[in-house]
């Protein structure tokens, strides 16, 4: 099912939460809403499953105006932050609860046996007697997404679905979420405040700050070419440089950089802590080590250019130096954004 | 012996064993002693007879018709009071508390002046065939007032706590509000309701100062057991006012056990396993 959503505004109290957000999901994708908190991304993912309604705009489920159909009639599978799983019923009973309460009846025996494939396909078998509070927080999340699959919605939306989870079990979800969404195509709408998750996941992901889309992408656009210092800043570590540009380019001590489309005066110039190379003598930004870092997989590496500006970048776990060293700093893919 | 982190528990739990000893089970003791100074005979005889037995009838429906009444109203009342924000929410929610506070002969004055035939309640009542004071329907009443907070103030806090997403997953589930409520909230107040139904009952089958008042106190019709117990007290027969009074305390600690048992299996997916 496709899902569209036109200038679609939501202002609590006087608080706006979202600014006319545009946005074309398409059937069978998985999207990832990513954004800091109070960027209005859980507050869309509301509206579109109808447990908010919007002030102003439209949200369209394929043709069908849904701005006004009830929750309760729209056919979504809600996955919560926390699961919301029902704690008097077991896990059987819980997934089993959509299809109890449905308008189209179900045999007894058709539901028990939906329920099994379900649990099949989340992994939980022999599981099915449990309570919620026996049961891990990845198992409840499993629960809550078979639950919700069970009234096979037109459309999957995840709260945060991996917030409350350690990080192995984290990952391990993302992977099989990634492979379960493969496999049935529902189209899927995710809200999260962690880049890599979002990357990892996502076929597109779409970047909010203070209530409006600021970029829409597939991770690799996003990546490449962020669209703003927010973005930047946002998906990852960054350095930043002021520069002065005058005709396209950009100077930091004999160092010029091109700079095509952006206007002249003050900028400023970005770059990942990894676009970087460390040079003994030779040419580049002179900088001195300030402290070095150690990581499992790589060195951070601290430093202080000669005009007083701190960067941080990484260098392989040989990297030799220690502090006090004077080098030069060698930029690799800057990215220049107008101050 | 494991260290322990808290101090003081030979301390504390000195004084509740001695309190509870002194406060609680000293005079229930008292009780079965003197109701057992008469022979199984006697004591069979004086529980067993018609008037006592009415008394039972009487308090009990009256008490089972005051809770069921408590129960419906006091849910919606601990409901509206959690849910809703309206001016005066706070005076209501503070008013619930009166019952406890209020002597119960002060209750039971002020219902049977209310509903008494020329009262402001009982005067329209009485026009339309129902007579309240000097009823069963007084008895009711006047538990039912008494017993109104134990409802609502066991309940209120449960419903507090309710995640309200738990009620979102329902609807994006296609649920309807009923079945919501049916399935998805009631079930998760049952213990709580479980607890204040006894504690309401309870509270209802020891009522007195409130119903003497109001009851009529006419024996086989409107004459409560607690009231039986106090008039063979006024007459001096102490072993049979025990006798009466032990009647009430079986039923009082069976019913408590009861509800204990099924409290347990209300919560038993509270355990972790």
């Amino acid at each position: 099912m496709k899902i569209r959503l036109d200038t679609v505004v939501k202002t609590f109290d006087t608080f706006r939460a979202v600014h006319g957000v545009s946005l074309d999901i398409e059937s069978g994708e998985l999207v990832a809403l990513l954004g800091p908190s109070g960027s209005g991304k859980t507050t869309i993912l509301r509206m579109v499953a109808g447990l908010e309604f919007p002030d102003g705009g439209a949200i369209y489920f394929g043709d069908e105006n849904a701005t006004d159909i009830e929750v309760r009639h729209r056919g979504v599978g809600f996955v919560f932050q926390h699961y919301a799983l029902f704690p008097h019923m077991t896990v059987d009973e819980n997934i089993a609860f959509g299809m109890k309460v449905s308008k189209t009846k179900r045999s007894a025996a058709e539901i028990s046996d939906r329920v099994a494939h379900l649990l099949r396909l989340v992994q939980l078998e022999g599981l099915q007697d449990r309570f919620p509070a026996q049961i891990s927080g990845g198992q409840r999340q499993r629960v809550a997404l078979a639950r919700a699959l069970a009234v096979d919605p037109k459309v999957l939306l995840l709260d945060e679905p991996f917030g409350a989870l350690d990080a192995n079990v984290r990952r391990d979800l993302r992977r099989w979420l990634r492979k379960i969404h493969d496999e049935l195509g529902i189209t899927t709408l995710f809200v999260t405040h962690d880049q890599a998750e979002a990357l990892d996941l996502a076929d597109r992901v779409v970047i909010l700050d203070k209530g409006k889309i600021v970029q829409t992408g597939t991770p690799e656009e996003v990546c490449r070419a962020p669209a703003s210092v927010f973005v930047m800043n946002f998906l990852g570590d960054a350095n930043r440089l002021k520069v002065t540009v005058s005709g396209e380019k950009a100077q930091i001590q004999d160092v010029t950089f091109d700079v095509a489309g952006i206007a002249d005066g003050a900028a400023e110039l970005y770059f990942r802590p990894a676009d970087v190379t460390w040079r003994e003598d030779g040419h580049g930004i002179q900088a001195t080590i300030a402290r070095v870092i150690d990581r499992p997989d790589s060195r951070r590496v601290l430093a202080l250019t000669t005009d007083g500006h701190s960067i941080e970048f990484d260098a392989a776990p040989e990297f030799p130096f220690r502090a006090d060293t004077r080098g030069f700093v060698d930029i690799r893919r800057p990215r220049v954004y107008p101050a | 012996m494991a260290r322990r982190i808290l101090p003081g528990l030979p301390l504390t739990l000195g004084i509740t064993l001695v309190y509870v000893a002194i406060i609680v089970v000293l005079p229930l003791g008292a009780l079965i002693f003197k109701a057992a100074s008469l022979g199984p005979e006697d004591y069979w005889r004086i529980v067993s007879s018609e008037r006592a037995i009415a008394s039972y009838r009487i308090t009990i429906l009256c008490a089972l018709a005051a809770t069921l009444f408590n129960l419906v109203f006091g849910l919606a009342l601990a409901w509206v009071i959690v849910r809703y924000r309206f001016p005066g929410r706070r005076f209501i929610d503070a008013l619930v508390d009166l019952p406890f506070a209020l002597p119960t002969a002060v209750a039971g004055i002020a219902l049977t002046t209310l509903f008494a035939s020329n009262g402001w309640f009982g005067a329209p009542l009485a026009a339309i065939g129902i007579k309240v004071a000097y009823t069963p329907l007084g008895i009711i009443i006047a538990m039912a007032f008494t017993s109104l907070p134990f409802i609502v103030r066991t309940v209120q806090p449960v419903l507090e706590e309710l995640d309200p997403a738990l009620e979102e997953a329902g609807q994006t589930l296609g649920a309807s509000d009923l079945e919501i409520f049916l399935r998805v909230i009631l079930p998760q107040l049952a213990p709580a309701l479980l607890a204040g139904l006894s504690l309401s009952f309870a509270r209802s089958l020891g009522e007195f100062g409130a119903i003497i008042f109001i009851a009529g106190n006419e024996p086989f019709e409107t004459e409560i057991t607690a009231l039986l117990a106090f008039i063979r007290l006024e007459e001096y027969d102490y072993p049979a006012s025990a006798a009466i009074a032990s009647v009430m305390l079986l039923a009082a600690f069976t019913m408590l056990a009861v509800t204990n048992l099924l409290q347990t299996r209300a919560l038993r997916y509270t355990v972790k396993g």
